[in-house]
C-alpha cells in the first residue's frame, strides 16, 4: 500500500518533471522558425492598435483568436470578411453600432487611431491557427 | 473556535458574502443584455458588466481563500496568527483595491485583457497586499507548533497562485505572446495552484467533519494534488490550440487536458469514501453538504465538461462559443465557490458560537443554488452546442444566431433566479449567525 512518504514523492516528482517539460515546450513554441504569426510585422501602427483594443476591452464583448466575451462578433478575419470600410465605418460611427439590435459602444474613432486598430486586426487575420482560422465563422471562403 | 484570532476569518467572510452578491448582479445584467433588454447599456455596458463579474468572480473567491487560511492556519499550527491588525489592515486594503478597480470599469480603466482587467497601478497594490498575506501565513506557520501536511499544501497553494499573478503583468507587443502568457496565469490558477488551495481546504474539512486519521487523508492528499500538477501544467496547451502556436500542443494538451478530470475524480472519491469511513457524526451537516457536494460538482463541472470539449478535434468547433461559459459556470461553482461556502458553514458556528446546525433555510440555500447553477449550465450548454452547429457548420452570420439562441438565455434567467434565491438565503443564514465574539472561545467546537 502506498505510504504518505511515496505520495509525496509522487507530487513532487511530478510537478518537477511536467514543469521543466512545460518550460522547455514554451522555449521551443517561440523560437523564431517556429513562428506562426509573421512576427516581424508587428510595427508601431499593429502594437497601437493593441493597444487601443485592450484600453477599450473590446475583448469584453468580442472575440479574438477565439478568446473574449462571447457577446459579439469574432473578429479574426474580419477585415477578409468584412473589408476594411465596413470596420471604419463601424468604429468612427457618431452613434452606437448596433445591427440587428445589440448595441456596441460608440467610439467615433479618429482617422489615426482607426487605422491602427485596422493594421493590428489585419495582422492578426494572417497568422497560422493550426486550422482554426477555417473554422471561425462565417468565413467567405468557406461559404462557397 | 480555539484561538482568538480566527475571528478575522469571519470579516473576509463577509466581504465574500457582499463580493457575491454584487457579481450576481452584475450577471443579471449580462444575461437581460442577451435577450436584448439593455437599458443599461449606457452606463454599464456589456463589457463593462462582463468586466465586473468576472473580476468580482476572482476577487470573492480569493478572499474566501484568504479568510480560509486564517480560520485554518492558526488551528493547523497550533498558535494564534502573529498580527490580527495586519491581517485587518490586509483586509481594508483588498477591499479598497477591489473598490477602486470595479469603479474604474464603469469609466473605460482598465487593461482590457479576459480575467485580468485590473489597470496596472492597482496591480502593484494587489501585490503588496498579497505579500503582506503571505507573510502573516508564512510567520504563523513558522512560528508555529507543528507543521501539517494540510497547512502545508493549503500555504503552496496561496504562495505559488501569488507568483503566477506575475507573468500577467508583462507587456507583450503580440497578441499571441499575450495570449499564451495570460493563460500561465488563469489556467495554472484554476486548474493548479488553486486546486492545491481547494484540496488543503477540503483536507481540513474532512478531517473535522468524518473525525477519519488525518495520516491517511493528508496521504491521499498528496496523491490529488500529484495528479493535478502531472495533468494540469501541460493541460495548459488546450488553451494553445488555435491561438497561434505551435502544433506540438495538440497533441501535447490533448493528452494531458484529457487526464485532468482524473484529479477531480480523485477527489470526488477521496471525498465521499472519507465520508463512508468516518465514525464522527458532525452535527454541522450543511457544511458536510457543501463539502460533499464541492468534490462531486467540480468533477462534473471541471472534469467531465471540460473533458466535453478538450480535445483539439472538438475544441476546433467549439473555441470561442458559449460552450466554453457552460464549462466555466459549473467548474467555478463546484471548485471554487462551493469550497468557500463550505469553509464558512463550517467556520461560523465555531466564530460566532451560535449553533445554527441543520436549519431548513441553510438546507433550501444548498438545493436552491445547486439546482439553478445545474439550470444555467444546462441552458448555456444547449445554447452553446446550438451556436457551434449553426455558426461554425452552417456558416450564418454571428448576430443571426445569436437571435435564434436568445430563448436560451430567458431559461438562463429563470434558473438564474432560482441560483440568486438560493445564494440570498445563504447570505441571510450568514446575517443571522450575528458577529463572531470571543465567548466561541468556551464553546465546544467539533
Amino acid at each position: 500500500m502506498l505510504s504518505k512518504s511515496q505520495a509525496r514523492a509522487f507530487f513532487l516528482g511530478g510537478t518537477v518533471v511536467t514543469f521543466l517539460i512545460f518550460i522547455g515546450l514554451t522555449i521551443y513554441s517561440f523560437q523564431p522558425k517556429n513562428d506562426q504569426t509573421n512576427h516581424h510585422q508587428i510595427d508601431a501602427n499593429v502594437i497601437r492598435g493593441k493597444q487601443i483594443w485592450e484600453a477599450n476591452n473590446c475583448m469584453g464583448c468580442h472575440t479574438i483568436l477565439g478568446e473574449g466575451g462571447y457577446y459579439a462578433p469574432e473578429l479574426t478575419k474580419v477585415i477578409e470578411r468584412r473589408g476594411e470600410g465596413y470596420v471604419k465605418a463601424v468604429l468612427q460611427s457618431p452613434i452606437p453600432w448596433g445591427p440587428r439590435g445589440r448595441k456596441m459602444v460608440k467610439y467615433e474613432m479618429n482617422d489615426e487611431d482607426t487605422e491602427a486598430v485596422i493594421a493590428y486586426l489585419k495582422w492578426i487575420g494572417n497568422i497560422d491557427l493550426n486550422g482554426f482560422e477555417r473554422v471561425v465563422s462565417p468565413l467567405a471562403k468557406d461559404k462557397e | 473556535m480555539k484561538y482568538k484570532s480566527q475571528k478575522v476569518a469571519y470579516w473576509f467572510f463577509g466581504l465574500c458574502m457582499l463580493l457575491f452578491a454584487l457579481q450576481i448582479v452584475y450577471g443579471f445584467i449580462m444575461g437581460f443584455a442577451r435577450i436584448g433588454w439593455d437599458g443599461l447599456h449606457n452606463v454599464i455596458p456589456f463589457n463593462t458588466a462582463r468586466a465586473v463579474h468576472t473580476n468580482l468572480l476572482v476577487v470573492w473567491l480569493l478572499t474566501g481563500f484568504m479568510g480560509a487560511a486564517y480560520y485554518i492556519i492558526p488551528e493547523e499550527a497550533q498558535r494564534e496568527l502573529v498580527s490580527v491588525k495586519l491581517a485587518y489592515v490586509q483586509l481594508i486594503s483588498l477591499a479598497l483595491v477591489g473598490v477602486a478597480a470595479i469603479v474604474g470599469y464603469h469609466f473605460n480603466h482598465w487593461e482590457g485583457r479576459k480575467f485580468l482587467e485590473i489597470p496596472r497601478e492597482l496591480d502593484y497594490l494587489v501585490v503588496v497586499n498579497v505579500l503582506l498575506f503571505l507573510g502573516l501565513i508564512l510567520a504563523t506557520l513558522f512560528k508555529g507548533k507543528r507543521k501539517t501536511t494540510t497547512a502545508l499544501v493549503l500555504t503552496m497553494g496561496l504562495v505559488f497562485a501569488a507568483l503566477l499573478y506575475l507573468p500577467g503583468m508583462i507587456w507583450f507587443d503580440s497578441q499571441v505572446m499575450d495570449s499564451f502568457f495570460r493563460w500561465w496565469v488563469v489556467h495554472l490558477w484554476v486548474e493548479g495552484v488553486w486546486e492545491l488551495i481547494m484540496g488543503g481546504i477540503l483536507s481540513y474539512l474532512l478531517i473535522k467533519l468524518t473525525g477519519v486519521d488525518r495520516e491517511v487523508i493528508e496521504k491521499w492528499l498528496y496523491v490529488i494534488v500529484g495528479l493535478t500538477f502531472l495533468s494540469g501544467l501541460l493541460g495548459t496547451g488546450h488553451h494553445y490550440y488555435y491561438i497561434g502556436v505551435n502544433k506540438i500542443w495538440l497533441i501535447v494538451g490533448g493528452i494531458f487536458s484529457a487526464l485532468e478530470p482524473l484529479a477531480f475524480l480523485g477527489m470526488a472519491l477521496f471525498a465521499v469514501y472519507m465520508y463512508r469511513k468516518g465514525e464522527k457524526s458532525h452535527p454541522n451537516k450543511i457544511a458536510l453538504f457543501w463539502t460533499i457536494g464541492a468534490s462531486i460538482v467540480s468533477f462534473i463541472g471541471a472534469g467531465l465538461l471540460g473533458f466535453a470539449h478538450t480535445l483539439p478535434q472538438t475544441n476546433i468547433y467549439t473555441h470561442g462559443t458559449l460552450v466554453t461559459a457552460m464549462h466555466g459556470h459549473y467548474a467555478f461553482w463546484g471548485a471554487y465557490a462551493m469550497i468557500v461556502l463550505a469553509i464558512i458553514s463550517y467556520a461560523l458556528p465555531n466564530v460566532t458560537g451560535r449553533k445554527r446546525y441543520d436549519k431548513t433555510s441553510g438546507h433550501m440555500a444548498f438545493w436552491l443554488s445547486n439546482i439553478g447553477m445545474l439550470g444555467m449550465t444546462v441552458a448555456f450548454g444547449v445554447a452553446g452546442v446550438a451556436q457551434v452547429y449553426m455558426e461554425r457548420k452552417m456558416k450564418m452570420e454571428f448576430m443571426e444566431v445569436q437571435n435564434e439562441i436568445s430563448i436560451h438565455f430567458v431559461v438562463l434567467l429563470l434558473c438564474a433566479t432560482l441560483f440568486a434565491t438560493g445564494i440570498l438565503l445563504y447570505i441571510l443564514e450568514f446575517i443571522k449567525y450575528g458577529r463572531p465574539t470571543d465567548e466561541a472561545l468556551e464553546v465546544k467546537s467539533y
